[in-house]
């Protein structure tokens, strides 16, 4: 059984409301969904089916512009319908894909809200073709920290307990290790911190909210929150000049359905050549 | 009511039940993707088809 980590009918509300106010919180989406579709530059395939898991409006645009032909799904129909590519709404622990859909599928920002992720990557590489590349920008351990710290220990100092605000991020490893277990060839996993500064922290929650990023975790306290708590914990964040700087740590996940002509690693033991003699000297037996 | 917005083609092509995934028939008339095998009709919104259990109608035993 899956832990239920995140209420998936609190985030589809939350992205239902955020559908009106993706405008504001464009360029932040835009910034990271260029930094991930570089990486379609570093392969020399062309792609022509593609799906865009959650793009929020930033990524079929994107790779409409590519010449390729865009099925968008998000959980909440209001923002699949703002999403720029062909709509529908679906769930990501239970996609509704035939087998080899797509030869590319995107996934920006956007598997952060599934309890069932391993399951959900493992239905995303069944929907690619073999030889189909998987792209994910995927918030790790780090992202909001400051945001995070601060609300916990304002919190503690005021109601003396804590409930979590922000939701649990994976770190590095757990992805690369979530691309292996999901079946994907050729993993890739590496980091893109993106560090960004608010004038006022009240925007920066307000911006989550327009993202659709206010908190889904099952476990948040459903409560109003002691009214001194966000001045309390906003002022923690603050610079000498009153802005607040926040970081985006995102693990940027590459993976391919395994296809035939991938590179595949030799079996262990049949080496022709001795490492010893490939570094150019005996090896001192430990 | 006025007819319901008409499905894209290309999708009917690769959409599956999200429960079973078994195949979907297109009820035009309705506006609905139906599922025999999970005994749900999917709903078609503006076009959307929107391939969620809990907003599917649960089809009468027959």
């Amino acid at each position: 059984m899956t832990p239920i980590i995140f209420d998936r009918f609190a985030l589809r509300r939350h992205r239902d409301r955020a559908a009106a106010h993706l405008d504001e919180v464009k360029p932040v989406l835009l910034d990271v969904a260029l930094r991930l579709l570089d990486r379609l530059d570093d392969t020399t395939r062309s792609f022509s089916r593609a799906l865009d898991v959650g793009g929020r409006g930033v990524v079929a645009p994107l790779l409409q512009a590519r010449g390729i032909a865009t099925v968008s799904t998000d959980l909440s129909p209001a923002m699949a319908a703002c999403a720029g590519g062909v709509a529908i709404a679906a769930d990501e622990e239970r996609l509704p894909f035939a087998p080899a859909s797509f030869d590319l599928i995107i996934a920006n920002l956007s598997l952060h809200g599934v309890n069932d992720l391993p399951g959900a990557m493992i239905q995303l590489r069944q929907a690619l073709m073999p030889d189909g590349l998987f792209l994910a920008a995927l918030p790790a351990l780090g992202t909001l920290a400051e945001l995070r710290n601060a609300l916990t220990e304002a919190e503690s100092e005021l109601v003396s307990g804590a409930s979590p605000r922000v939701a649990p991020f994976p770190d590095l490893h757990d992805a690369a290790a979530l691309l292996q277990r999901a079946g994907f060839a050729l993993p890739v996993v590496d980091l893109e911190n993106i560090s960004l500064l608010y004038s006022t922290p009240f925007a920066l929650l307000r911006d989550l909210r327009h993202a659709g990023e206010a908190n889904a975790t099952q476990l948040r306290s459903r409560r109003t929150p002691h009214r001194a708590l966000f001045p309390a914990a906003l002022a923690r964040m603050r610079g000498a000049d009153g802005s607040m700087r926040v970081t985006l740590r995102l693990a940027m996940l590459t993976g391919w359905a395994p296809g035939p002509g991938q590179p595949q690693p030799l079996r262990p033991g049949s080496a022709q050549t001795s490492l010893a003699e490939a570094l150019g000297g005996p090896l001192s037996p430990q | 009511m006025a007819d319901p917005a008409p499905i894209d083609p290309r999708l009917l092509e690769i959409l599956v039940c999200p429960v079973t995934r078994g195949p979907l028939e297109y009820d035009r008339a309705a506006g609905e993707l139906i599922s025999r095998t999970a005994g749900l009709a999917y709903p078609i919104r503006d076009g959307i088809p929107i391939m969620l259990a809990e907003e599917a109608r649960v089809l009468a035993e027959t």
